[in-house]
């Protein structure tokens, strides 16, 4: 499994999450959520636009602080942890895929790919070449990977960004609305590769998604409404 | 290759024109500043060694710091004598010969004694101030350059023919003296004698060469009107830069006052100073200048750049990494704009050294320069620091950025 984490074990708890934007007038995002995410999970996050989903996965990737209530991940309370040891928990354990690639423009597929690897600074130049070929190669990119991300289409440039998601071995991977921009076709290879990467690869990913053809295949949907959870619908159970 | 730099690199090769626009500034900057610096450093260096070469490097005369306290004010502390009458004429050194002696002994250079004398010089109705130097051409060589200077006829020519003199370049032009020329030479007493040229020399100081007449020391006692009279003792030194000390150690062992070559010119060396804190000030200034360039090339791309830096927070790279990035890209700018401005400064120092000119004080034809590896390494280091915290800013900047704002901007 994922790192080796036990199917089922809980990888992030979120405990009363509550995030207000401050100003003349404050601007709640996110609201009292209590929230479970399991190793091998694949976990929808729906809800109209400006429900709080993007905002709900900030806080869960730590890229966000909440106004109050708790994160843990891996079992280690993130509401001590400085801007370093965030950043490290992100580098190591979290791998991110937005709504637009956000690759680096200047880089190759190759560099996009090596970049949290060379962060993280556990392989050596050679080895995380390599494993950028291999992630490549499985998402079927092997021939691209000298090009930068100007010179492919948007359903490829969203799949190196999953590459780079993977690139050291998270075992969560937290996507946002990552068919948002892609044509039905490149959605359906992102839907699937991310599927792929929870059925085959074990990892676990939370997609926050407008789609709920692709939100009903998932193992779990949360839904939002207002910022708060309205329900969380287990559809495991519901397909069986 | 390390990630920082890695990602440094990919943007100032992404943004080769602008870099280089950067890179130009620093290495203009650089380049005026080696030159500035030659140029400066050239030219008091070589008015210094030609003071030095032709001024002795402490000069004992027969006067003193103060006046001396008259015998009633040092035995009743309430009188006070006004309108004191100077004394006529110059005492002269006491006892030269055992002095010089005594200096000798423990002085690293040479000693020699003189007679100044104050006179004029006349030909065919043309009279011309002078100062009238008598001197021991065998001493002399201890501690002037005078034999060096030496245009034509040799010290020991003064030897050769009653009432022998030496005068300058200049002031032969002017009286249309050469060898072998009678001038008549008058003292400040109205002592007159008539001189024979033996000799002309060429110091490269006007004021020398137009206005000083060397003799033997007898023959200027008998323009002095005192037999046996010796008014200066001049010092050479291994090390003219400690003249200053010398002279204060002399002081100390002699009853008279013994003045160093810096303290005689110390309003032109005041003046360097003044020039040199100008100079470093402009020098700074065009530094400071260039590295606008690059604060503005690091902000510009931080600005560009502020996704790729939300990007690469959210994926994991610490604020500290960010930073650095950009340091290093003002970094890069600065060491390659240095190096190029190495050349650049190379370049002007040849240009200014090879224009011709000419000066109504030293008979040099050329800009005087001092190549130095100092330049260089000063106008780098200062260069380097400034694009370094160009860059700094700037990069601070970018690493405290929000990934959260830029990415919800983004979307």
């Amino acid at each position: 499994m994922s790192n080796g984490t036990p199917p089922g074990e809980v990888l992030i708890r979120a405990r009363g999450l509550t995030r207000i934007l401050p100003g003349t007038v404050p601007v709640t995002l996110v609201r009292n959520i209590d929230l479970e995410i399991r190793a091998g999970e694949f976990v929808a996050i729906t809800g109209p636009s400006g429900s709080g989903k993007s905002s709900l996965l900030y806080l869960l990737g730590l890229l966000d602080l909440p106004t109050s209530g708790e994160v843990t991940i891996l079992g280690r309370d993130t509401a001590e942890m400085d801007e370093d040891e965030r950043a490290r928990v992100r580098l190591a354990t979290l791998g991110f895929v937005f709504q637009f690639h956000f690759l680096l423009p200047e880089f190759s597929l190759i560099e996009n790919v090596t970049l949290p690897m060379r962060a993280l600074g556990q392989r050596t130049d050679t080895e995380m070449v390599d494993r950028a070929v291999a992630i490549l190669d499985t998402l079927g990119l092997k021939d691209h990977a000298r090009k930068r991300p100007d010179q492919l289409s948007g359903g490829q440039r969203q799949r190196v960004a999953i590459a780079r998601a993977l690139a050291n071995e998270p075992p969560v991977i937290l996507a946002d609305e990552p068919t948002g921009s892609l044509d039905s076709k490149s959605s359906q290879q992102v839907f699937d590769i991310l599927q792929a990467v929870v059925d085959e690869k074990g990892k676990t990913v939370v997609a926050v998604t407008h789609d709920l053809g692709y939100a009903a295949r998932m193992d779990r949907r949360v839904h939002l409404v207002d910022g708060a959870v309205a329900e969380i619908v287990d559809q495991r159970h519901a397909a069986a | 290759m390390n990630l920082v730099c890695h990602v440094a690199f990919t943007h100032i090769r992404a943004r080769a024109r602008q870099t280089f626009v950067a890179m130009i500034g620093v290495a203009t900057g650089v380049g005026f500043s080696i030159m500035m610096a030659a140029l400066m450093e050239g030219s008091q260096e070589d008015f210094i060694r030609t003071l030095v070469n032709a001024l002795p490097h402490v000069s004992i005369t027969d006067e003193t710091r103060s006046t001396d306290p008259q015998p009633a004010e040092t035995v009743y502390r309430a009188v006070a004598i006004q309108g004191l009458k100077p004394e006529d004429g110059r005492r002269g050194i006491k006892n030269p010969a055992e002095t010089v002696a005594a200096l000798e002994g423990w002085i690293d250079g040479g000693v020699a004694p003189y007679v100044a004398v104050r006179g004029i010089v006349r030909v065919a109705g043309r009279e011309i101030g002078v100062s009238i130097l008598g001197l021991d051409p065998r001493r002399d060589r201890r501690v002037s350059n005078l034999h060096e200077q030496m245009r034509q006829g040799r010290i020991d020519d003064l030897n050769t023919a009653a009432n022998a003199i030496i005068i300058g370049s200049r002031l032969a032009e002017k009286l249309g003296a050469r060898l072998g020329s009678r001038v008549d030479v008058v003292a400040a007493n109205g002592t007159r004698m008539q001189g024979f040229v033996t000799g002309i020399f060429h110091s490269g100081v006007r004021t020398l060469d137009e206005g000083q007449v060397y003799t033997l020391m007898r023959t200027a006692q008998i323009l002095a009107g005192r037999t046996g009279y010796v008014n200066e003792i001049r010092v050479r030194i291994a090390d003219p830069m400690n003249a200053r000390e010398a002279a204060r150690r002399i002081e100390a062992r002699v009853p008279y006052k013994a003045l160093s070559w810096q303290e005689a010119n110390e309003d032109l060396l005041n003046a360097f100073q003044i020039r040199n804190f100008l100079m470093y000030t402009v020098v700074g200034a065009i530094l400071l200048v260039a590295s606008f360039g690059t604060y503005n090339i690091i902000s510009t791309i931080t600005h560009e750049k502020a996704r790729d830096i939300a990007i690469m927070k959210s994926l994991g790279l610490k604020e500290s990494m960010v930073r650095r990035i950009f340091v290093v890209e003002g970094l890069v700018i600065g060491v390659l704009g240095s190096v190029l401005g190495w050349t650049v400064g190379y370049l002007l120092c040849l240009g200014v050294g090879s224009i011709e000119f000419k000066s109504p004080f030293v008979d040099a034809s050329r800009l005087p320069l001092l190549y130095h590896w100092s330049h260089y390494a000063i106008a780098t280091t200062v260069a380097v620091l400034a694009s370094a915290v160009a860059g700094y800013f700037p990069a601070r900047k970018a690493a405290r950025l929000h990934p959260v704002e830029i990415i919800r901007g983004a979307t």
